[in-house]
């Protein structure tokens, strides 16, 4: 029987070339590469389950408007592993987006964009975008009403752009508005475009890792000369080069091993994002967020001063684009160790800080109104009659509970008014009122003078507590116990 | 090392130049072929695809109910139907505007779109106000902006009173395109 098997396989690898096809496998490679070598092929691990996992659910996704709903809806609760499917789905894009930022991170701290791989690393940026744009249409067909409502958005971010703006939102819509054009394009783009792109520039990048080699491990004091450099390679090669195959993949077999464990446990355990209401625009009561990846943008788009928004909403993608894409055409030569190049730590340690900062913003939202925020309790408000109370019903019917905190019940968007007594005189609310003020509409004309007294009675109640040292301060120094 | 195309397509010495200009010519037509077979496909695929540019929205008013559905001062929203949807659009050919009814035959429609970025409006009928979900943008009861980051004030759609019926011009999400 194995004789037969050993016959059968002589053949088909004579006639199909199966060997010479998988010969790139056993490249040789420096046999430093080791554990921090292992991102690249996890990124790729972590697409192939993209795949494989998009094209099982294409079986029951209908990619139209007005059904696209129900069938994720049978998907997940209907179809046998549907609800696991979308999970690995969900969490094979998480795992995706991590692992290609951490192979970028690696590949830049170890200086590997250098040369002769400048066009490595260009290609793996090209495939960082590709994977957050298959992140972005992907969340939206999760055809919910918060995907239809991030359509309108990416439209109204398109709009921006100089000259070409209105007709790429209107690309992306589909034509004026949401509707039977909108889900079926960014089917196609998440379906066939992206992925048939993704295909051609992962084969590139590969053939650029076989053409250049996998860069080994940077020493300090031993800089890239471009008039040297393939020789010196050459030679570390010969003298201490392994096959990747077995001697340096099994590393990368072990963590995408790990990885697919990790993300069929988030799947199974977790499961997929809840959806939303369905995509109904003329349902008003909607608060489109982005998944978790491009919600750190999403961030520092509400956090940046109004006047310079839309020039960073384009301008920061592509800056940050052109310097990633261009960084090894001036810097492709010198020292590739990361304790030579402080700049580059500096700059990747800002980078994780500043997006893992403004997630957690994003996370939190401060700068939307709190629509569901509820009348404040008596406990809260102090008072159950008289001008207090009545303040406290103006305060939220009136739109200031969804902006304002009082005792930690309301919303962030503006200050926290719970001491707001402390702080501002009786004249000074009045002023803030009436004309309101930075992020504050002007209540001038909708609040009767009895309601902004009303108000500010309110407001003045808001003190601290006075605490029992300072209640004994100010016995001694009230007038009565001066008298005595 | 690597040999470059122009290297390996370059004639052997023993050629001659009739055969080299034989050579030369396949080539160039090879190309110009291959040219003409991507245009034959190319043409029609990228004219389909970006339809939606040219695509002319039909100048349609929207029926939005009878004058005596509403009352005078009150702001409400109002689901429309786009009546230009394609036939599987389903419930996304639905849409929804505010409008209010300020005397017995006049109305105001808003878009129910905020400004900055597209996300959906909301009245608050207490305090007189739009108020945006996304970024806190907040709007006056006239449509102007009364705070936070939108670069102008809600778009407003034409309405007219017509037999009895208020109807709207077409509706379209209103695109911001300054910066």
């Amino acid at each position: 029987m194995k004789r037969l098997f050993k016959t059968v396989w002589v053949w088909l690898d004579d006639r199909i070339g199966i060997s010479v096809l998988l010969s790139p496998m056993k490249h040789i490679a420096p046999q430093d590469a080791k554990w921090w070598y292992v991102f690249g092929s996890a990124t790729l691990v972590a697409f192939i389950v993209q795949v494989a996992s998009g094209v099982a659910l294409a079986f029951s996704y209908i990619s139209s408007s007005s059904q696209a709903y129900e069938t994720l809806l049978f998907i997940t609760n209907n179809a046998p592993f549907g609800r696991f499917l979308r999970g690995l789905h969900y969490f094979g894009a998480s795992a995706m987006v991590l692992m290609i930022g951490a192979h970028m991170a690696q590949t830049f701290l170890f200086g590997c964009y250098k040369f002769p791989r400048e066009m490595t690393w260009t290609t793996g940026i090209c495939l960082l975008g590709f994977t957050l744009a298959m992140g972005f249409t992907g969340q939206l067909l999760r055809w919910d009403s918060t995907a239809a409502w991030s359509v309108v958005v990416a439209a109204e971010q398109a709009g921006r752009i100089p000259i070409i703006g209105e007709w790429v939102a209107r690309f992306i819509l589909g034509g004026d508005t949401i509707g039977g054009a909108t889900l079926s394009r960014f089917f196609a783009i998440h379906v066939f475009v992206l992925p048939g792109i993704m295909f051609a520039f992962i084969g590139l990048h590969l053939w650029l890792v076989l053409r250049h080699g996998i860069s080994e491990p940077p020493v300090a004091g031993k800089p890239v000369n471009p008039a040297t450099y393939r020789a010196e390679y050459e030679e570390l090669l010969k003298k201490s080069g392994k096959p990747f195959w077995p001697e340096l993949a099994w590393r990368d077999v072990t963590v995408c091993t790990l990885l697919i464990i990790a993300i069929a446990l988030a799947a199974f355990i977790v499961g997929p994002p809840v959806l939303d209401k369905p995509p109904d625009p003329s349902i008003l009561a909607a608060d489109p967020r982005p998944d978790w990846y491009l919600l750190w943008y999403f961030a520092l788009l509400s956090l940046i001063p109004d006047r310079i928004e839309g020039y960073v909403m384009i301008g920061f993608p592509v800056l940050i684009g052109l310097f990633l894409l261009f960084v090894p055409i001036w810097n492709h030569k010198g020292e590739r160790a990361a304790s030579r190049r402080p700049w580059a730590i500096a700059m990747a340690s800002l980078s994780v800080i500043m997006i893992g900062a403004l997630w957690w913003e994003g996370q939190q939202s401060p700068w939307s109104p709190n629509f569901a925020a509820q009348p404040l309790s008596e406990k809260v408000v102090g008072a159950t009659s008289g001008p207090v109370f009545t303040g406290a019903q103006l305060f939220h019917a009136k739109g200031c509970l969804n902006c304002h905190l009082i005792q930690g019940f309301g919303g962030r968007r503006g200050p926290n008014l719970t001491y707001i007594a402390d702080e501002l005189t009786r004249d000074n609310m009045i002023i803030r009122i009436v004309n309101g003020g930075t992020n504050m509409p002007a209540y001038g004309s909708s609040l009767k003078p009895q309601e902004v007294d009303a108000l500010v009675a309110f407001l003045q109640s808001r003190k601290r507590p006075i605490r029992p040292q300072d209640q004994s301060t100010q016995a001694e120094l009230s007038p009565t116990s001066v008298r005595k | 090392m690597d040999t470059s195309l122009t290297e390996s397509s370059s004639a052997p010495p023993t050629e001659t130049p009739e055969e080299i200009s034989r050579r030369r010519f396949f080539e160039k037509l090879s190309i110009a072929l291959i040219g003409l077979c991507s245009a034959i496909v190319g043409v029609p695929l990228v004219g389909f695809i970006v339809a939606p540019f040219f695509r002319k929205v039909p100048e349609k008013w929207i029926t939005l109910g009878k004058v005596d559905d509403f009352q005078i001062g009150k702001t409400v929203s109002v689901p429309v139907v786009d009546p230009s949807s394609l036939p599987w659009a389903g419930i996304t050919a639905k849409s929804a505007i505010w409008l209010r009814r300020k005397n017995d035959t006049s109305f105001i429609a808003f878009s129910a779109n905020c400004t900055h970025l597209g996300c959906p409006v909301r009245w608050l009928e207490g305090a007189e106000l739009f108020m945006c979900p996304c970024h806190g943008g907040v709007y006056y009861s006239d449509g102007s902006v009364a705070a936070g980051p939108p670069p102008r004030p809600l778009v407003r759609y034409q309405v007219r009173v017509e037999n009895g019926e208020v109807k709207m011009s077409p509706i379209v999400v209103p695109i911001t395109t300054e910066l």
